[in-house]
């Protein structure tokens, strides 16, 4: 585990605080979720989930395909299409677009891929003026930090941490109350909205047949991200196209109940284009950025390509123990909780943070909520695998290599097995039930020391399963 | 350029030339539920009190146009150009600017407004939904910036679901260049989870069946 890891883990478990917010948080989230998915309310939702995967295997195994289809609908459209290899490409595309325009304030909506990207960092360095407008992304810009949480981006903020960062940087008095605070944020935004030359949205979905956007929101800092100014821009990986708008109903279903237990968000915009001859408003610029920045690399495999599948619903946060424990900002990119655990290694290199796929107990909890059914645990084995197999020699933990020689050794050699059993159960501590959380000298050594010191261990019983067996 | 590089990459990754051709994607799903107009409104009004929104119901356009009326009380309110409007007779409200063509002089009266009242294209019965097509008829921007919103919705518009939606509207991007749907009013829960009507967009929904 890298030292930076171990140490946010350490610091994030110490604050009881912030164990209370994360727990908290995370909690209600997936109690709503439970109840919006209840068979009451929504018989058919494992039917949809079943449906909800096969048309992403779909998609991503035809993905050259829709993404031609997306691409040719926007510009049927009087839209336009961007590829993105990476940041710099997204970067210089709206910087260069800005600077054709005279552009100087862009607003921007919630998207974890432009965070991906660090886009506000390289607009502001370039001198544009790039304001988050979704409120829990506002504080978090405020504050210079990054999103604690797929769908709740400030959930580690207090509303006396809000009532600092607004006095500190807005200027404005001290002010606790929630309600007033988010007044604030409205007042301030609004003039931003009204000012601004470009709006940078992401999406949640792009449509083949229809060359259109989908943005689920609830606040409606998106529809006027992508109403009010001049020109929108959309950010989007290219693993977000569907064949059809007639998808959108499996999908919409889906998304927000897992995300926040609604049966819908409050604002679903569907875009297609610029706006037409005779609509009185709405952008007369319309852009769609379509990134890889490393998703090609998930392609060739096909138990891994399923990373590619994820919604973005943040359900798998809510319901992992890990991420519940050690929060959002332990993660050491952008995507936290299983789905980051499976996706930073995939983006990044397995070198990256080589203990990722390893902070998990592998319990399954993450797979079972997915809407789209991703195999979480399945690839975070496979992940643990590469892991091992890029390590070099020398790192390789011989004692670890040799202890598992043994252990495959004697679970192929049944007496011995037996044998080994037996000689455990004689030698260990006899104080009957209680679990082992040390060992005696001399046993109490280097790596078994270190192994117990994370885990207990069962003691094992005074008779095998085997023995009682024969004795029946 | 990138593009070409991308979809290199992505072919020779999942094995496809170009211009292949694309299996059958499964087939959709999209299940109508019977339900009468009279168990249509009922829900639509569940749905929206319990997001905290009004839903009344309306004999005729000249009852709802009254209830709109009794919601201005005094204040500014801006309408859409939706005929349905104008026939109810809500355009011709004392305080109703309506009419508006031109881009910039819409914001400024949205922006300025209590309230903005729109029609919709359709709604959605069992998420207590309105489905807000683009158009000449129906500006963006009238039920986003004023601080409460009124909808007036002629009862046949009320659709079932997401499923009928999709099937009456296979392709929303042939009608208009934004569809979007409205469920309740905007809300946050981004501060300590405590929910916020209002944030970006109206805090007060009324949706007015007639």
């Amino acid at each position: 585990m890298s030292a930076e890891f171990d140490q946010k883990i350490h610091t994030t478990l110490a604050d009881a605080n912030l164990q209370l917010a994360i727990y908290t948080a995370t909690g209600r989230l997936k109690e709503k979720r439970v109840e919006s998915v209840a068979p009451g309310i929504l018989p058919d939702y494992q039917e949809l989930r079943t449906q909800a995967n096969a048309i992403k295997q779909h998609s991503i195994e035809n993905l050259d395909h829709y993404l031609e289809e997306f691409e040719r609908n926007v510009e049927a459209r009087r839209g336009k299409v961007v590829y993105c290899k990476d940041a710099t490409e997204v970067a210089d595309f709206v910087l260069g677009l800005a600077k054709e325009r005279r552009a100087r304030l862009v607003v921007k909506s919630k998207s974890m891929t432009t965070e991906e990207v660090d886009l506000n960092e390289r607009l502001e360095h370039h001198g544009l003026e790039s304001v988050e407008t979704d409120l829990g992304e506002y504080i978090l810009q405020l504050a210079h930090e990054r999103p604690y949480h797929i769908v709740a981006p400030a959930l580690h903020k207090t509303r006396y941490d809000v009532a600092e960062i607004f006095t500190r940087t807005l200027h404005v008095p001290n002010e606790i109350v929630i309600e007033k605070q988010t007044a604030i944020a409205r007042r301030v935004l609004r003039e931003k909205f009204l000012a601004a030359d470009i709006g940078i949205s992401g999406a949640n979905f792009l449509v083949a047949d229809s060359g259109a956007v989908v943005i689920v929101e609830n606040e409606g800092n998106a529809r006027l991200t992508t109403t009010a100014p001049k020109i929108h821009i959309a950010v989007a990986g290219i693993e977000k196209v569907i064949p059809r708008a007639q998808d959108l109903a499996t999908f919409l279903k889906l998304l927000a109940r897992s995300a926040t237990g609604q049966l819908l968000s409050v604002y679903t915009s569907f875009l297609a284009g610029p706006r037409r001859p005779g609509e009185i408003d709405g952008p007369d610029e319309f852009y769609v950025v379509l990134l890889d920045n490393g998703r090609t690399k998930l392609l060739p495999d096909r138990t891994k390509r399923q990373s590619l599948y994820c919604i973005r619903c943040g359900a798998c946060l809510n319901t992992c123990p890990v991420y519940r424990k050690i929060g959002g900002h332990s993660f050491p990119w952008v995507y936290s909780g299983p789905i980051g655990a499976i996706i930073t290694p995939q983006f990044m290199g397995v070198a990256h943070e080589p203990s990722l796929p390893f902070a998990s107990s592998l319990c399954g909890a993450c797979g079972e909520v997915c809407p789209v059914k991703i195999d979480i645990p399945k690839i975070l084995l496979e992940l643990r695998s590469d892991v091992k197999k890029s390590e070099t020699r020398e790192k390789q933990n011989r004692i670890e290599k040799l202890a598992f020689r043994a252990f495959a050794f004697l679970m192929t050699h049944p007496r011995l097995y037996e044998l080994a059993g037996r000689m455990g159960a004689a030698m260990a501590p006899s104080d009957g039930g209680s679990w082992i959380r040390n060992l005696p000298a001399p046993m109490n050594i280097g790596p078994v020391r270190a192994w117990l010191s994370q885990r207990d261990l069962p003691p094992p019983p005074a008779k095998s399963f085997r023995e009682m067996w024969r004795r029946r | 350029m990138s593009r070409d590089n991308i979809l290199h990459r992505i072919r020779t990754a999942i094995g496809r030339s170009a211009g292949q051709a694309v299996a059958d994607p499964p087939p959709v799903r999209l299940h109508i539920p019977e339900a009468d107009m009279e168990s249509r409104i009922a829900s639509m009004i569940v749905r929206i009190e319990a997001l905290a929104g009004k839903a009344y119901r309306a004999d005729t356009g000249k009852n709802a146009c009254a209830t709109v009326a009794a919601a201005i009380a005094g204040k500014t309110a801006v309408a859409s150009n939706a005929p349905y409007l104008a026939e109810c007779g809500i355009t011709a409200l004392p305080g109703v600017r309506s009419g508006i063509t031109d881009r910039d002089e819409l914001r400024q009266v949205c922006a300025a407004a209590d309230i903005g009242i729109t029609s919709a294209d359709y709604a959605l019965a069992d998420t207590g939904s309105l489905v807000m097509l683009s158009s000449p008829q129906e500006a963006r921007l009238v039920s986003l910036l004023p601080p409460a919103h009124i909808a007036v919705v002629p009862r046949e518009r009320i659709l079932t679901g997401l499923d009928e939606l999709f099937t009456v509207l296979p392709n929303p991007a042939i009608q208009t260049s934004s569809m979007v749907l409205i469920t309740g009013p905007s809300r946050t829960a981004d501060i300590e989870q405590i929910l916020v009507r209002g944030v970006h967009g109206p805090g007060q929904i009324t949706v007015i069946m007639v």
